[in-house]
């Protein structure tokens, strides 16, 4: 490994000099490989954007096992189910209790701009809270009242003096169908693709926003175990004893459930996949061209290395040279401005476009797997470099 | 000490194609060349001289005969071989065919680097000296676009001479330079071989510089001939 990097040290850095020596190539790669890793980085952002604002609810559950509808879709269609399927969960050995929690969603009027937008709404048992959000629990008391809600101020569209005067303590009032509601506390989480926002609210007032649901019939159950037992056992013995119209899941079973749905039932997940191998594609086609006119203008002079005794791996090393440096030179700037685009995106669309290390990780190895596969392409002009025609 | 002979030739025949299209460019050629001899090869064009250089410099793997080059059989040898071969040779072009990316400096240690023995350093202090034989020491950092063409070839000299070969290869060196920069290319060439008592064999249509040389061969039509009645 030292000899290694000793003989690279001693080299001539051809593949360097030839790229500096053609600026405008040099640009004009570094442009094209930039422009795909933006492409990249964006269809990554949505995309997990998309699963994680779907499934920030689902992850936030508090519970143990969680039943749903057979006919459950996913979190904003999860159909409804029975009331009774909970006592008789809470029959099996091992259950603690069986919550309920309604969901549904409804148009509400934006008590700032007066303009129809919808609205995710969840009614919960404000006993034992469903949610893992600090910020709802402090409010439970607040949902108790009749006609009041809390309000998710990561919601998309303006609300900004709507929050300011939450903050000071006043209520804001505004309708859902016919009736008045009041907004009396606010929690983050942020805008889905389906919903612009969120409410939750007290099971009671959930009934009342939605005249036609009934209180036997919910979205969601939510188990809590008592300690000491298997939550995959009492999975099995719910499965059971509770007839086939619900679906019992642990917690994480839910999640992946929800994961699965998005990524193969709705379109979008193939998109953004689709989104991702379009950047991959552009970027390999522009780099290959850039390196295979590299190549071709200096066949002369490879020809004239081959005929002093350089071996045709000291000319791939130049290739795969100039596609590392095109890597290092057309992501950088690349995830520069995706840096930029996630927080312009963040704050125009108010979904979450987080930057983790891991996706850094794989858009570079992506980067270098595309100037690599085309800088092998490239070299199979190399061939043509024969030294016995220069003379 | 007794001079072995640096290149020997023996019954080389050279085919080009092959089938029906196959095409003799070579016919039972026979050379020896000692170590130390300048010789110049004439001929018309399309008379095999190239391709017979190009045999002798291990760019083409020779199909029949013998060819021995400094005491090695390279008849039907491998790329491997044909390419380990090259390295002992120095090449200089009608073209200079310098690296258009590199600077003079860096094109003559290119020269050296091929042998992977000497420091990054070493081989450019070698560079330097070897361009200022060639007369060139005020210009080690241009580019080949800020040479003239005699400048360039003489690059092109450095390049080949600097690692010392035994043999050097030279293909129409003057063919694209006027009359004293190819006069001053081809001195500097002689010299220099003198100096480091290498074996040039040079290919040329140029009248002005057959005097360099202590032997001339002539060839026509694929053979050559030892006493060509052309060139007396």
């Amino acid at each position: 490994m030292l000899g290694f990097i000793q003989t690279l040290k001693q080299r001539t850095p051809l593949g360097l000099l030839q790229l500096k020596h053609d600026r405008m190539r040099l640009l004009t790669a570094i442009a094209g490989i930039t422009f795909a890793d933006v492409l990249i980085f964006m269809q990554l952002g949505f995309s997990d954007a998309l699963l994680r604002t779907n499934t920030q609810y689902p992850r936030n559950l508090q519970a143990d096992l969680v039943i749903i509808s057979t006919q459950a879709k996913n979190f904003g269609q999860l159909r409804t189910f029975t009331r009774r399927r909970l006592y008789q969960a809470q029959d099996v050995p091992g259950v603690a209790d069986a919550d309920a929690l309604y969901i549904g969603s409804a148009d509400w009027r934006n008590p700032q701009t007066r303009e129809e937008t919808s609205m995710l709404i969840l009614g919960q048992n404000p006993e034992r809270p469903a949610l893992n959000l600090p910020e709802v629990n402090q409010q439970l008391e607040a949902i108790r009242q009749p006609d009041t809600v809390v309000f998710d101020q990561a919601s998309r569209g303006d609300y900004s003096t709507m929050i300011e005067q939450v903050n000071q303590g006043e209520f804001v009032t505004t309708e859902i169908g016919l009736r008045t509601v009041t907004v009396a506390g606010l929690f983050t989480v942020g805008a889905s693709f389906a919903d612009d926002g969120a409410l939750i609210t007290s099971d009671q007032n959930f009934l009342r926003l939605f005249p036609r649901r009934d209180a036997g019939t919910v979205s969601l159950g939510l188990i809590h175990l008592e300690p000491g037992y298997d939550p995959e056992q009492v999975q099995a013995d719910l499965a059971e004893r509770l007839p086939d119209d619900v679906l019992v899941l642990t917690h994480e079973g839910y999640i992946d459930f929800e994961l699965a749905e998005i990524q193969s039932n709705s379109p979008v997940g193939f998109v953004f996949s689709l989104g991702t191998a379009m950047g991959f594609i552009v970027g390999t086609v522009i780099v290959y061209q850039v390196l295979s006119t590299d190549v071709n203008s200096h066949l002369a002079e490879y020809a004239t290395f081959k005929a002093m005794g350089y071996r045709n791996s000291y000319l791939l090393g130049i290739i795969f040279e100039e596609a590392l440096i095109l890597t290092l030179f057309g992501f950088m700037p690349g995830m520069a401005i995706s840096i930029v685009a996630y927080q312009l995106t963040e704050a125009a669309t108010a979904l979450p476009m987080l930057m983790p290390f891991s996706r850094t990780v794989i858009v570079f190895l992506l980067t270098l797997v595309m100037c690599t596969f085309s800088g092998a392409i490239a070299t199979r002009r190399l061939q043509a470099a024969d030294p016995a025609d220069i003379f | 000490m007794t001079q072995n002979p640096a290149i020997i030739v023996q019954q080389v025949d050279h085919y080009f194609g092959s089938g029906q299209l196959q095409k003799q460019v070579l016919f039972d050629i026979n050379l020896q060349i000692e170590s130390g001899e300048i010789v110049i090869m004439t001929g018309p064009s399309g008379s095999g001289k190239t391709t017979l250089l190009t045999l002798i410099g291990s760019l083409r793997s020779a199909q029949s005969g013998s060819l021995k080059i400094l005491g090695q059989e390279l008849c039907q040898a491998s790329r491997d071989t044909l390419t380990q071969a090259r390295r002992n040779n120095g090449y200089i072009f009608q073209a200079h065919n310098l690296h258009g990316s590199l600077t003079a400096l860096e094109n003559v240690q290119m020269g050296l680097e091929v042998h992977g023995s000497m420091l990054k350093a070493e081989r450019h202090e070698r560079a330097a000296e070897m361009l200022k034989k060639v007369g060139l020491e005020d210009r080690l950092h241009y580019l080949p676009s800020g040479l003239s063409g005699g400048q360039k070839q003489r690059v092109a000299i450095a390049r080949a001479l600097v690692s010392h070969p035994k043999i050097v290869l030279a293909d129409e060196p003057t063919a694209a330079l006027d009359k004293k920069s190819g006069r001053d290319v081809v001195d500097i060439m002689h010299d220099l071989a003198k100096q480091q008592g290498c074996t040039i064999l040079l290919v040329t249509h140029d009248n002005r510089i057959l005097d360099i040389a202590d032997r001339i061969i002539y060839m026509e039509d694929g053979r050559l001939s030892k006493q060509p009645e052309a060139v007396s």
